[in-house]
This record gives C-alpha cells, sequence and structure tokens, in this order.
C-alpha cells in the first residue's frame, strides 16, 4: 500500500500514541489546530447530516473536508444547516464550525459521480456513506479501493448481487485493515452490549425462539412534481423502490433482524413468510408491501418470528424478545432490558443510567480507533448478512416460497438501472394507470 | 412578543370581578366532527391561589419557591391527556381522511379545513410499544403540541392552547395546599401511575382516581407540556403582571406533573421539569426533528381553553410560534 495520509496517521499514532503529532500540511486553515482526520460526507440527506455532526462531536479533531449529493438541493440544505451552529464534543469544548467544516465549492460535488471526486481525495481518511442504501456497495467499494476507512449506514445493499460485492470488499477492507463501522446502532448500545454479552454466556440457556418487531408507523412519502423525470422521482422518493431502498423490511426491519442474528450467533438457513399491500395502496408509494411476517429458521431448527409493517393507527412494537432453554428476555426497550429465569428471578436488569447516545458511540469508537491507529472494526461482513437476511425476508413474502440463503445469495436479479442518468430509465415503471407492478405471492420469481 | 400574548393569558391581574362565572360555564365534551373521537373539558373556576411549595415540603426543590400569589381567570382543561386516537388525526393526515370518509358529516368533517401544518411522520415508532388506543400520547415537541391546539382550532372552531405553568398547578391543586392534591404521598398509589407501580410503562388514561376538580393523571402517568420557557429562579424574579414566561429559546421549556418513570417528588404539584436536549437523544438527523423528541416517552399534554376567547389576531399569533431548529 502506498505511504498516504491515512497510513501516517496510522503509523504516527504507533510511534507517538497518538499525543504528540506535528500538524499536518492540508487544507485551508485546519493545521493550526493540529492533527485532523479528514472526512468526506457521501449523501447529505438528514441522516447523512446527523452522521457528520456525529464525527464532528467525537473528541478527535475531525474536519468535514467534502460533501457529495446526486441533487444540489440536498447538499446546499445539509452544508447551511451543519455550519448553521457549533457543536460541543464529547468532552464538552466548544466545535468551531469555521475550521472544522472545511468545504469550499470546489469540494462540493453533485450527480451520480459526485461520490467518486469526494472519495478520490488523497487527503480524506474517512467517509461516511449515507446515500440510498441501493447505491452503498459501489461507494463502498470506491472507499476500500481508496483505502479510506468507513462509516457506512444500513442496509448496505438492495440485492443479492450487492450483497456479494459488499461480501468480497468487507475481505478486501480487512486485509487492508480499514475500519467499517456499520450503522446498525444497536450494536453501540449499552443495554443491547450487556445483555447480549450474557446471554452468549449463556445466563438464559439456548436460544430455541423469539420474536423481532419493527410495527410502527409510515414514515415520509415526497410527492412527484410535474418537471422530474422518472429517475429524478425514484431518487427523491427513494424509500417505495426497491432498487434503491430495499422494501421498508430491509430499510428498517434489518435492526432487529440483525439483533436476532446477533443473539443466535448465525444467520437463517430458510425463511418463509406472508406480506402485502393493505393500507398503502396508492402510486404515490412505489412498489414496496407495508407490512411483512417471517419465520427467520436457523441451523438449528430455531424458529424466529419477525414483523415489520407501517400502518398508521395501529398496535406498534419496535424491539426483541428471546426465549432461552433456562430463561428469557421479553424487551430490550428503554427500561426493560431484563433477562428473566422461569421461577420469576431476575438474572440481570440493566441499568440504562449513564448510556450514551448509541449514534454517537459508533462515531466516538470508530474515530478513536482511527486516530490511535488501531484497526478495530469489521462491521461490513455482519452488515451484508443481516442485510442479506431482510433480503431474503423480501424474497419471501414476494414469492411467498420458503427460501434457502445458498439460493438467495446466488440469486442474479439485479434491481440496479443499466445506467444512471437524470433522462435513464430505472427497471420499474409505472402502467399507464401511474399505478407500478408490485409483487404477487405465488406469482413473483425472485431468485 | 410577550406583550402581545397577555391579553390570552388569564392570569393578569385584570379586573376579575368582571368576568361573570356566568351558567354557560359547565364542563362539555368537544367532539371532533367527522370523527367518533370526543375530549372532556372541566370548567376551572377562576380564583387566587399559592404557587409554589414552603419550604417544608418534603422533596422540594430551590424553583419552587419563593411561594407568591396568583390570580387565574376561568378556564376549561381537558380532563385528561390527550391520547393517541386524537393526536394520530392531527399527525396523519392519512387517518384523518380515512376518519372523513367513514364519519361522512358536512358541517363538522374532520376534513373540513386543511390549512394545519402537520408532524413529519416518525421514523421509530413513538408510542414504544407501550400502547396506542386510549394512552396519551407521548414524544411531541411544545411546538408539536401547539400546533396540535392550531389543528384542533381549525377542525373545532374554538379556541385551544397549552396551560401556563400557574394554570396547570392551580389546576392541579384543585384548592389544595398540599403536596399532592389528594394529601400527602400516603395515598398516592390511588391517584397516580410512577415508578414504583407503572411496570416501566406510561397507562390508560382516566384509570386513577381523578383530583377534587375532576381532572385525572395530573400527577404521574406522562408529564405535561406548558407555554412557558422554564426559567429556575421565575418566582422571585417574575416581571409585575406578567403570568408566565413566553419562550425565546428552545431548551428548556417548563413541564408539569411527573411521569410513569418518576419519583414520587417528581410528581408534586409544585414541581417543575426543564424540558433537555437530550430528550431527542435518539434522532440521528440534522437538524433534529421539529415535531418529535424520540427519547421522551414520559412527556406529553393536555389543554384549555380561556372562558374570554381571544381576538382573531390574538389566536392567529398564538398559532405561529416562532420555529427554533435544533442542532
Amino acid at each position: 500500500m502506498e505511504q498516504n495520509r491515512r497510513n501516517f496517521l496510522k503509523a504516527s499514532g504507533l510511534i507517538a500514541g497518538g499525543a504528540i503529532l506535528k500538524p499536518m500540511s492540508g487544507y485551508g486553515s485546519n493545521s493550526a489546530v493540529g492533527e485532523t482526520i479528514k472526512v468526506a460526507l457521501i449523501g447529505c440527506g438528514g441522516r447523512g447530516t446527523g452522521a457528520a455532526a456525529q464525527a464532528l462531536s467525537t473528541t478527535q479533531n475531525v474536519q468535514i473536508v467534502a460533501m457529495a449529493d446526486a441533487f444540489k438541493d440536498r447538499l446546499d440544505d445539509a452544508y447551511k444547516n451543519l455550519t448553521a451552529k457549533k457543536y460541543k464534543n464529547a468532552a464538552g469544548a466548544l466545535v468551531d464550525t469555521k475550521t472544522k467544516i472545511d468545504v469550499p465549492d470546489d469540494r462540493k460535488f453533485v450527480g451520480f459521480d459526485a461520490f467518486k471526486k469526494a472519495i478520490a481525495l488523497k487527503d480524506v481518511d474517512v467517509v461516511i456513506l449515507a446515500t440510498p442504501p441501493g447505491f452503498r456497495p459501489s461507494h463502498f467499494e470506491e472507499a476500500v479501493k481508496n483505502d479510506k476507512h468507513i462509516f457506512m449506514e444500513k442496509p448496505v445493499a438492495t440485492d443479492a448481487p450487492g450483497i456479494r460485492k459488499v461480501l468480497e470488499l468487507a475481505e478486501e477492507a480487512k486485509k487492508k485493515k480499514l475500519n467499517v463501522v456499520v450503522g446498525l446502532q444497536r450494536h453501540y448500545q449499552a443495554n443491547y452490549r450487556e445483555a447480549i454479552k450474557r446471554i452468549h454466556d449463556g445466563a438464559i440457556g439456548d436460544i430455541v425462539g423469539g420474536q423481532v418487531y419493527w410495527v410502527g408507523s409510515s414514515p415520509w412519502m415526497k410527492e412527484r412534481q410535474p418537471s422530474q423525470t422518472e429517475m429524478e422521482y425514484q431518487m427523491r422518493n427513494w424509500y417505495y423502490f426497491n432498487w434503491l431502498c430495499g422494501d421498508h423490511i430491509s430499510e428498517q426491519h434489518v435492526h432487529n433482524i440483525d439483533v436476532a442474528n446477533w443473539v443466535k450467533k448465525g444467520y437463517p438457513v430458510q425463511i418463509q413468510g406472508t406480506g402485502g399491500r393493505e393500507v398503502r395502496t396508492g402510486k404515490a408509494y412505489g412498489e414496496i408491501f407495508d407490512h411483512h411476517t417471517l419465520d427467520l429458521i436457523y441451523a438449528d431448527g430455531t424458529v424466529i418470528s419477525s414483523q415489520c409493517r407501517q400502518f398508521e393507527g395501529t398496535w406498534n412494537r419496535v424491539d426483541e424478545a428471546f426465549v432461552g432453554t433456562k430463561g428469557r428476555i421479553d424487551s430490550f426497550d428503554g427500561k426493560k432490558t431484563i433477562l428473566k429465569d422461569y421461577k420469576g428471578g431476575v438474572i440481570y436488569q440493566h441499568d440504562d443510567k449513564g448510556d450514551r447516545n448509541p449514534y454517537q458511540v459508533e462515531h466516538d469508537e470508530l474515530f478513536a480507533a482511527i486516530a490511535k491507529g488501531e484497526y478495530k472494526f469489521a462491521d461490513a461482513e455482519n452488515g451484508a448478512k443481516s442485510t442479506m437476511t431482510a433480503i431474503m425476508g423480501r424474497m419471501a413474502t414476494y414469492s411467498g416460497k420458503m427460501i434457502a440463503w445458498d439460493e438467495a445469495l446466488k440469486s442474479d436479479i439485479n434491481l440496479f438501472p443499466d445506467k444512471l442518468a437524470w433522462d435513464a430509465s430505472p427497471k420499474i415503471l409505472p402502467g399507464p394507470d401511474g399505478l407500478y407492478p408490485v409483487a404477487v405471492p405465488g406469482k413473483t420469481q425472485v431468485i | 412578543m410577550s406583550k402581545k400574548f397577555l391579553y390570552l393569558i388569564p392570569a393578569v391581574f385584570i379586573c376579575l370581578n368582571a368576568i361573570a362565572q356566568d351558567s354557560n360555564f359547565k364542563s362539555y365534551t368537544q367532539k371532533i366532527g367527522g370523527s367518533p373521537q370526543v375530549y372532556d373539558m372541566v370548567a376551572i373556576p377562576g380564583g387566587e391561589f399559592t404557587m409554589g411549595s414552603p419550604a417544608t415540603e418534603k422533596g422540594r426543590r430551590a424553583d419552587e419557591g419563593p411561594q407568591h400569589k396568583v390570580k387565574i381567570e376561568p378556564f376549561w382543561m381537558g380532563k385528561t391527556e390527550v391520547i393517541w386516537d386524537i393526536y394520530d388525526l392531527y399527525a396523519f393526515k392519512n387517518m384523518e381522511k380515512e376518519m372523513a370518509a367513514r364519519h361522512p358529516d358536512p358541517e363538522k368533517s374532520v376534513q373540513k379545513t386543511d390549512a394545519s401544518t402537520r408532524p413529519s411522520p416518525p421514523y421509530v415508532d413513538m408510542s414504544f410499544g407501550m400502547g396506542r388506543s386510549g394512552y396519551p400520547a407521548i414524544n411531541m415537541t411544545q411546538y408539536a403540541a401547539i400546533h396540535f391546539c392550531k389543528w384542533l382550532y381549525e377542525k373545532t372552531g374554538i379556541f385551544y392552547r397549552l396551560p401556563t405553568e400557574a394554570e396547570w398547578e392551580y389546576a392541579c391543586r384543585a384548592g389544595s395546599k398540599t403536596a399532592y392534591s389528594f394529601g400527602d404521598e400516603s395515598k398516592i398509589d390511588e391517584y397516580a401511575w410512577y415508578r414504583k407501580n407503572s411496570d416501566a410503562a406510561y397507562k390508560k388514561i382516566g384509570t386513577k382516581k381523578p383530583n377534587a376538580w375532576g381532572l385525572h393523571d395530573m400527577h404521574g402517568n406522562v408529564m405535561e407540556w406548558t407555554l412557558d420557557q422554564y426559567i429556575p429562579d421565575y418566582y422571585a424574579k417574575q416581571p409585575k403582571g406578567e403570568a408566565y414566561a413566553p419562550v425565546t429559546e428552545l431548551y428548556p421549556t417548563a413541564v408539569r406533573g411527573g411521569s410513569w418513570d418518576d419519583e414520587p417528588a417528581d410528581l408534586r404539584s409544585a414541581a417543575r421539569t426543564a424540558s433537555k436536549p437530550e430528550w431527542k437523544i435518539l434522532d440521528p438527523q440534522l437538524p433534529k426533528s421539529e415535531w418529535w423528541m424520540t427519547s421522551a416517552s414520559f412527556v406529553g399534554f393536555r389543554v384549555v381553553r380561556p372562558l374570554k376567547t381571544p381576538s382573531a389576531e390574538e389566536i392567529k399569533a398564538y398559532y405561529s410560534p416562532k420555529l427554533i431548529e435544533d442542532y
């Protein structure tokens, strides 16, 4: 590997213990503030902007030096929001946005290839990948090729070809010792960490069943504007198109499915399920289902049930529960992270006092490792396999078939458009009535 | 801004005798036309009371003093906290549409006006699995609660708003001078859902005994938004004639009543809670939501209606709170 700036960071971190480093030459005014970790933000929506703010709120010397988005208005809003206020870092010190957000116009990149230009910048150490998930595999690829440390949001792909790409790149990232954190923030949340550590230590015996839920209401929807091409409309209203979002079973419910995998220390070998569009049937809602329910079947025969739906005015739950041979955990939610035995005894009760924001912890730990020159995080493989579990779930509910892991992962159905351009056609298009074709269980082919 | 609002606030010392507490001033049920939802309003007579707690009160904090006299004009107050069934009609336009279709009522359709600014749909479930139908709505910002009042005004034609801290405490005390409206802590389980009896979740509204004026869940269940900025020493430095502290900063604002997650001391009539940025800790976006708190599953609200309806201009001003962005 070429001796670039990131390697120097690692090397100097090893030599100097990360404590005394000479100011690096770099962009603009940053040399005055000493060593900095330079970040490019790829995907300037609310979440990407939030992630950038969290990076700035670590105790490390972090600077945002580049931004990229398909849309100029999104990028401009993000820049305005990021620079609107000074942040306090985890140590309570004020972060000066004048020096910490150093993104002049020539490092603001707009369009479908904007990510390439931002990631290619030599001085960038870390990239935040927060576009809609369909783009993640290609963005991750670019980041790994350019030797960047990575924070990427979940899910990490929307189809099997995308997952295979991320899995390959996960190996490459490991070889290159690039830290990769995936935004499955429950892995960085104290109550999950503490309770699952104890479950893995056998506190409630072998896990033989469970339920995971994201049963909530419907998120945002963007109305079609007359001036938009089909590509622009789908990009703006990305939640409702599978090539971009992966369906809400993947975009949202992946969190809970991932907890099932984490607790089981494995991935389902088979999934069957049912789902459909019951409430959200209009043309504004693209092609995705509004509810799914699954049996996640693991290698040892354990079945964990999974439910997700996006209805308004219904009973809701976003949580996980597991049953073991010696005890159970009924909830991870807030104050209810309690491991119990079957005689009513409390094995472990998590005290959430002092627990930190897991979204912030993701960044605190990532940037601390980078600053120390440590190789500590390899989340991409699990991120890809948990995303694959959710995609398998979608395959199961769309087809109505029993789906096996190996077959699903081999699927060559690629949802991504052949060409990315504002006047190019995505693969799914509305019919004459404005409605998009929707999967029909028993008929739709998914593999 | 504060001058304009003085007219809206019953506690200013205007001539109290001028307000006749006539026979029309009765408790009533507010129907939400074109839907099956109703909201009970309790008539609260005007009067004077001692706000704050004596230094001798168990669990008392410095921000509850000095005790001082406050005059309150008559108003109606929600018998219970606002429940999800009603809040969701405002929060989800689709639900409102659906309800209007199921309960056609050309005169009073819940869809008759559509000028409402509504909350953005939340990404996570804001009831946190604690239950929805019949349970208090939670996790909304004070800004969202004020916009709910505006929505309710558009649907009913009646001016509703958040209570001031003074009105809230007056209504909570219901003439009592003790730490709780029901006396001391010994009877707390008959009146309140709090940490020891809540099993870590809020409960359906009105399942505990009401106070002397018929208001349920003033102690416990969920805390309630008021109209005020939270200022710890406001009672000492409160400008004469000003009945409340207008909001100029996003944090902290004043919340009252204690919740399912609180100790008995936090449930006292005089106890004040300051809102915190941490109540949005799980909002991963920037700017953070102006509508949802994400991590305040202990905060809800109820609304009041002053007997004397303010002018159209004052109402308009009240319903146009300045949006303070949250980074």
